[in-house]
């Protein structure tokens, strides 16, 4: 036969990452018919959801964070960045509950408080991915992704246990619902792997995966892209910015990779030894001067 | 049989409504779409296309994996009287801008993101492109390209017209002829520009009854579809054929689930191309190797008595009382399960094409009870040329010409083909449609090859390629370089080998040992090497080498017509053949004329007679810097043997 067929299985991966940031700012398209397909429609900016007021956050004599305020609006992608040890995962810490702040409050959807569990906090509709995967090595695909979803689980442990009744179909719209992230996030392949068996780049898919199955209005990123390759971290951007479109979701992200938060944010709030030193859209912040100082040092 | 496409549609969705059409997965699950779905769903499409302004006989393009939607826009156009013509999805946006501007597309139907970008970076260069429907939406909300609408909307719209004219589509399908251009396929020219081959309905459905018959499908048969829609292959596999007998096509979740969809599903007519089948036996043998050592020993001991037993067993010949039990015992432990996990527990009929295939390689899935055979054909013909016969399947042949087929060897060696499946004609290109297809009805396949003692087509090489040989003992005999490279490259040892011998009184090989497995032969050996370069060199591969050519002799000696290209010196190469060097073509061919002249010194001393000869070869690194390699080449003599005269 003299026809060859092209290679299988080598089908690319979409490239929509850092190559091609104009996209997401291109004007809102205009037949609304195109837009019916999937429950959420066109991404809109809208109000404040999260307001962060004057926090500190001192362990000992260490100040962590001094008087940090900023607010992160509906359906954004809002950056925090910043030099190593300047309070990014902190900060993080801070609105997921995990620290509590001496001075200072947090307002969710105009509810204020000062202390929080991180329990209380997940049960509002935040979630989070970490630096340092905490997934269950020893666990599927699936089984790790349906742990997200426990506080929507209503049936009790023994019903559970023993896979009866009511607990057998929620069971079965939980797993519809993983089913449609292990789709969003393209890892078919993987669903019944264990997660201590893939590769790195995967493992991170997983864990966004897992925060993603919480169906969270604000999703907390700690360093997504950390030690990936370029290709990995183009996927990683594609879901980040999918994630937003798609479900609306606002998007909290530290990131050191510069050239992937020009890209993707919205805004972008820089820290430097505990301190807000900038705050604004990419372009301002690239500019500002403190900004330049801090990351490339200036000569005094 | 005088019908078309959406007529085929059509007759299944009336006789049996409920049955499934096709399967994809999702969600996990695999979901059926029954005929009577399918068939309301390309009424729809067609009457949303129609309504969007696509015209009879005019081409429309599709680009993406196999989902059920995509062969229904398929279906659609080919209602409607357009023609679609499928792309490769992994082609690059620049490739695809020739067959869009040659074919003047206006509509595209692609699957997602990935393809509409492709089409938004080359648009200002293909500008009569109007419409663009996507499948799926998925991150594509803000795009505010003008004509880019989701086939959802496409289908919404069609339903409207639809419920307006519910006789309406069966009327536009019966304005299809059987003489109707129904699809074009762009074949991947290695000059030039690719040339659009034009097939009809009747060409391929002819093709697609004749094959189906030859291997007795019917509609129970279960196919995964996993290759480009683009390859004609896979149009005749998943979808002439499908239709032809209303068969069931699964759709894989993704490329990357393709192994685990396949054990799913266990198709019973499978198709893939030999290095599916290597890759898959490499898997096995690595994961045997991992296993405990009982395992390994009922691995190597069933291994053996199906090695000797089952391709006997397979071509119907008598096989001893022991030997069945043995074999049946061996099929309860090993085989089966075997069989089982590659996901081929239910195949009948499985086919491979598209190069030579390894004797043990394809006797390795026959011997375990996988009915493999071996077919030729090419686009322009349709697939179906030749297939082998249940009972016939050899590794060096390439079957039977099948109903309706005639075959002819010309002059010079090609193979000429006849049959109601050829090409209509190049697209916009009767120079090269003249060139290919005679006044009087005969293809020119560009093949060389002979029918043998058993009316088996072999196939020797390209036409262009194939030489003789000029003075000695073998003057005037036939040399076919890539026939002798690929019988050495069946051995796990080595990697490339370029023949050299036209117009030559004997034949030379220059070879590239694979530095994996003869470095792994070397290590168990106890055998020390610094690098590749000293690897290829050691006496001990040499005489390795050697063994492997005279093996590759005394199998031409067998060969009237190849006794000629016997390899009387050859010599192992210092560094790899690489495309970075120009040495290699994109796709991993050797390119023999320019390999001569770059290692002239080496070729000169193959037939000067010298024992050795002293090379300096500029290598590219992949970082563009140069270097150099040299070395003092070895160069050997082998056995050759005397031709063995057939029989009769």
């Amino acid at each position: 036969m003299t026809t060859t067929p092209e290679p299988v299985g080598a089908m690319q991966v979409q490239d929509a990452g850092p190559a091609s940031p104009d996209r997401r700012r291109a004007a809102p398209p205009g037949g609304s018919a195109l837009h019916e397909v999937k429950s959420v429609g066109v991404k809109i900016v809208g109000d404040v959801i999260l307001d962060v007021n004057h926090i500190s956050l001192r362990f000992g004599g260490v100040k962590a964070l001094t008087d940090i305020s900023f607010n992160v609006r509906e359906h954004e992608i809002r950056s925090i960045i910043g030099p190593n040890g300047a309070g990014k995962s902190s900060m993080l810490n801070c609105i997921n509950g995990v620290y509590t702040p001496q001075e200072g409050s947090i307002t969710f959807r105009g509810q204020k408080f000062s202390h929080m569990s991180s329990r209380q906090v997940a049960e509002m509709g935040v979630a989070r991915t970490f630096q340092n995967l905490a997934l269950f090595k020893g666990m599927s695909v699936i089984d790790n992704i349906m742990t997200g979803r426990n506080l929507k689980i209503k049936s009790n442990l023994l019903l559970q246990a023993l896979r009866i009744g009511p607990a057998e179909r929620e069971e079965i719209q939980h797993r519809e619902y993983v089913e449609g992230i292990i789709d969003f996030l393209e890892i078919q392949a993987y669903r019944k792997t264990p997660v201590g068996q893939l590769p790195y780049g995967l493992q991170k898919r997983v864990d966004l995966g897992r925060a993603l199955a919480m169906e969270p209005q604000v999703l907390l990123l700690d360093e997504p892209m950390a030690g990936m390759n370029v290709e990995e971290k183009q996927d990683m951007c594609r879901f980040i910015l999918d994630v937003n479109e798609e479900f609306g979701t606002t998007i909290v992200l530290i990131e050191h990779d510069m050239g992937v938060v020009m890209d993707i944010s919205d805004r972008v709030v820089v820290l430097d030894y505990g301190k807000k030193i900038g705050d604004g859209e990419p372009e301002d912040v690239r500019n500002n001067p403190d900004v330049i100082s801090a990351y490339l040092g200036t000569s005094h | 049989m005088q019908t078309t496409f959406p007529q085929l549609l059509l007759k299944h969705a009336a006789e049996r409504p409920a049955a499934p059409a096709m399967r994809e997965k999702e969600y996990g699950i695999w979901q059926a779409h029954s005929w009577s779905d399918l068939a309301r769903l390309v009424e729809q499409l067609a009457a949303g296309l129609q309504q969007a302004g696509l015209r009879r006989g005019e081409h429309m393009v599709v680009i993406g994996a196999n989902r059920p939607r995509l062969y229904a826009t398929v279906l659609a156009a080919q209602s409607l009287g357009a023609v679609p013509v499928p792309l490769y999805q992994d082609a690059v946006g620049a490739e695809c801008v020739f067959p869009l501007n040659n074919a003047e597309i206006r509509f595209v139907m692609v699957e997602d993101q990935e393809q509409v970008d492709k089409l938004v970076e080359i648009r200002d260069r293909c500008t009569q492109i109007s419409n663009i429907y996507y499948d799926d939406p998925r991150g594509l909300r803000k795009y505010s390209e003008p004509g880019l609408e989701s086939l959802d909307a496409l289908i919404e719209s069609g339903k409207a017209f639809v419920a307006r004219h519910p006789q309406w589509f069966a009327a536009e399908v019966a304005k299809v002829q059987p003489g109707d251009v129904a699809a074009m396929f762009f074949t991947s020219g290695t000059t030039g520009n690719p040339k659009g081959v034009v097939h009809t309905h009747s060409t391929l459905i002819d093709r697609a009854t004749a094959g189906a018959e030859f291997d007795r499908l019917t509609h129970a048969e279960e196919v995964l579809a996993y290759l480009p829609l683009a390859w004609i292959g896979q149009n005749i596999f998943s979808y002439a054929q499908w239709l032809a007998c209303g068969y069931v096509v699964n759709c894989p979740e993704s490329a990357a689930t393709v192994t685990i969809d396949l054990k799913e599903v266990g198709p019973t007519y499978y198709f893939a191309p030999p290095r599916v089948f290597e890759g898959l036996l490499t898997s096995v043998m690595i994961r045997m190797e991992d296993a405990s050592a009982l395992k390994r020993k009922m691995f190597e001991a069933c291994m053996n008595i199906a090695r000797r037993v089952g391709p006997a067993r397979m071509n119907g010949e008598e096989v001893g009382v022991l030997d069945r039990i043995k074999y049946a015992l061996g099929n309860v432990l090993v085989y089966g399960p075997l069989r089982n996990n590659l996901g081929f527990s239910r195949v009948r009929v499985a086919y491979t094409a598209g190069e030579a295939i390894g004797p043990d390689l394809f006797s390795f899935y026959r011997s375990i009870g996988i009915n493999l055979k071996q077919l030729y054909g090419s686009t322009e013909t349709a697939v179906f040329v030749c297939l082998q016969p249940d009972n016939q399947a050899r590794a060096d042949t390439v079957g039977v010409p099948i109903r309706g087929v005639e075959i002819k060897v010309a002059d010079n060696g090609e193979i000429m083909v006849k049959s109601a499946g050829l090409l209509k004609e190049y697209y916009k290109n009767p120079a090269a449609t003249a060139e290919v297809l005679t006044a009087d009805g005969w293809y020119h396949t560009s093949d060389a090859g002979f029918l043998d003692a058993h009316g088996h087509l072999k196939i020797i090489d390209r036409v262009k390629d194939v030489g003789r040989i000029k003075g000695g003992p073998n003057d005037g005999a036939m040399f076919a370089p890539k026939y002798v490279e690929n019988k050495l490259k069946f051995f796990p040892f080595i990697k490339e080998v370029v023949a050299l011998g036209d117009g030559r009184d004997h034949a030379c090989v220059m070879i590239n040992i694979d530095f994996d497995a003869v470095g792994n032969w070397a290590e168990r050996r106890n055998l020390p090497y610094a690098g590749y370069t000293d690897l290829a060199q050691k006496p001990e591969v040499y005489q390795l080498m050697k063994e492997c050519v005279e093996k590759v002799n005394a199998d031409l000696a067998s060969d009237t017509l190849l006794a000629g290209s016997q390899v009387s010196r050859f010599l192992v190469l210092h560094k790899e053949l690489d495309a970075d060097d120009g040495e290699l073509t994109r796709t991993n061919k050797v390119r023999r004329g320019f390999i001569a002249d770059k290692y002239g010194v080496l070729v000169e001393a193959l037939y000067a007679g010298k024992t050795e000869q002293y090379i300096e070869t500029v290598v590219k690194f992949e970082d563009g810097r140069t270097g150099s390699v040299s070395a003092t080449l070895k160069i050997n003599d082998c056995k050759t043997f005397a031709p063995v005269k057939a029989a009769a």
